[in-house]
């Protein structure tokens, strides 16, 4: 087999010897570089986002998988939730007198901040892996470059429709996995108590605002184009090699992940200047 | 097809030094060299996977270092490319493999199937229809390629090791197929491999790269009998 995979990869010169600090020097260089390409691979998407051809029916296809194909873990997950938290909160709330707090308390919670981000970390962990081992795989098969051939736009086909599906179809997960905790706080609710449905869910609707609904469904747009931008940079970009399918899965999860926090710590002083 | 003193390196390793080649219509070159002599580079910097450092690549008359994106895209659709794997898509069935590239064809439903229908019986692949390419032994997989590579009815067609990794039967078989579709379509291809008995079945130019430069240019024929020991070697 024609080894221009290790050609490409080799290198060559004398062995040169390392100043104290050098790899250091060299990490934070490679750490700019690595954000100067995938910056320039998010222009790429912005370019080619609204040129024709659309794919639409890959996108739709990339919705039912990433959304569709989600919502069962997501569900689970945002149940668990619900249902934990207020277990825990009780007690501290049992002691000050204020159980009747509980329902508006963790409705704000989840839906401020724990719907978002746990959803969004579960949406990295699962999506963007996913997305990240995928085209690494078409990456070393040559299945990109085989579209690329055929006279296609490969970037519009497998990239622009992962993005977009991932960052339309995380807001309404995460407006579903709200739904689900606090139905799950409602049953950790009435573990120890008996509260109606109604009265639970109106206390509720009372206690939310469209200040803590907007912009908490506005950061999960930015949320789930991270995590599919960095899935389809892990794996369209990554090396050859079955090594290379592994470590682009595990980039993409991992600096997703990164990227949510680092995004609802921007959004959280933005909304508290604007508020 | 006009190849002028292509470059291309990668760091300080030069792997093309000085190539150039010619390919007349209907002409099957078949390009020799060891292991590591560049040819599946060459091969990619023919279609625009890679970009040379040097040299000139024309196509049907076209610099393609200076065509757009759109134009280069335009282009490729009158070239195939048999990837040394195939490069199937895994995701879709055979039937969808060969659907894909005709996409943007402005045929009918029925059109499109006449034509996957068209293509899987040239290669012998009729009852593959509907299934995964995971499902497919390694000589139906690259038949399938083929098929799939030859349903545009390109005028070029590019083979990166069509044989590499198949039986002695299957080899032949591969080989014979290559050969009547050259006849059918009357396409010019450029073969690299380095299976000698392919070679013989399919080429009428023979092209052996050696360090980087177009070491001998022939018929099989005449480099099987040529005077470098080294270019002789190929053929024993």
């Amino acid at each position: 087999m024609e080894e221009n995979g290790d050609i490409e990869n080799k290198e060559t010169g004398p062995k040169e010897v390392s100043l104290p600090g050098s790899t250091y020097v060299t990490r934070v260089k490679v750490f700019f570089e690595q954000v100067t390409l995938l910056t320039k691979f998010a222009l790429h998407f912005f370019k080619d986002v609204f040129k024709r051809p659309y794919e639409f029916r890959e996108f739709v296809k990339q919705c039912y998988l990433i959304g569709y194909k989600s919502f069962p873990l997501i569900a689970i997950t945002g149940f668990i939730m619900g249902l934990v938290l207020t277990i825990q909160s009780r007690p501290t709330l049992a002691e000050f007198g204020a159980q009747s707090w509980l329902p508006g308390m963790v409705a704000i919670s989840i839906v401020r901040e724990m719907g978002p981000v746990i959803t969004a970390l579960i949406f990295a962990g699962k999506v963007g892996s996913s997305i990240g081992a995928e085209l690494a795989s078409m990456r070393v098969t040559e299945q990109i470059d085989a579209m690329e051939v055929s006279g296609m736009n490969p970037f519009k086909y497998i990239v622009v429709t992962r993005i977009l599906a991932a960052t339309l179809m995380l807001p309404i997960l995460v407006i579903m996995a709200d739904g689900i905790s606090i139905y799950g706080s409602y049953m950790g609710v009435n573990i120890q108590g008996d509260v109606s449905f109604h009265l639970f869910f109106l206390q509720v609707i009372e206690t939310l605002s469209f200040s803590d609904i907007f912009p908490a469904t506005i950061k999960t747009f930015f949320f789930g184009f991270a995590v599919g931008l960095i899935g389809c940079y892990s794996g369209y970009n990554s090396n050859q090699g079955t090594e290379g399918v592994g470590k682009a899965a595990n980039a993409a999860v991992v600096l997703s992940s990164l990227s949510i926090f680092v995004l609802d710590m921007i959004a959280v002083q933005i909304t508290s200047l604007l508020t | 097809m006009d190849i002028e003193h292509l470059k291309k390196s990668f760091g300080n390793k030069d792997v093309l030094k000085d190539i150039s080649l010619k390919i007349e219509k209907g002409e099957n070159l078949v390009v020799l060299g060891k292991s590591g002599s560049g040819k599946s580079v060459l091969i990619k910097c023919l279609v625009g996977l890679m970009e040379c450092d040097a040299g000139k690549i024309v196509l049907f008359g076209k610099d393609i270092a200076e065509l757009t994106e759109e134009e280069l895209n335009a282009v490729r659709k009158k070239i195939g490319f048999l990837f040394q794997s195939a490069a199937l898509y895994d995701s879709m069935t055979v039937r969808e493999n060969l659907e894909f590239p005709l996409r943007d064809k402005k045929e009918s439903k029925e059109e499109i199937e006449a034509l996957v229908k068209e293509a899987l019986k040239n290669v012998g692949l009729e009852d593959t229809i509907d299934k995964m390419p995971s499902e497919l032994s390694g000589g139906m997989r690259k038949r399938l390629g083929l098929a799939r590579t030859l349903i545009l009815k390109p005028e070029i067609i590019l083979y990166d090791e069509p044989t590499t990794g198949l039986d002695p039967i299957t080899s032949r078989e591969i080989s014979r197929l290559i050969l009547d579709v050259q006849k059918k379509y009357n396409a010019s291809s450029i073969i690299i491999t380095h299976d000698i008995e392919c070679a013989h079945i399919i080429a009428n130019q023979v092209t052996v790269i050696k360090d980087g430069i177009t070491y001998a240019k022939g018929t099989f024929e005449e480099l099987s009998e040529s005077k470098d020991e080294w270019v002789r070697s190929f053929f024993k």
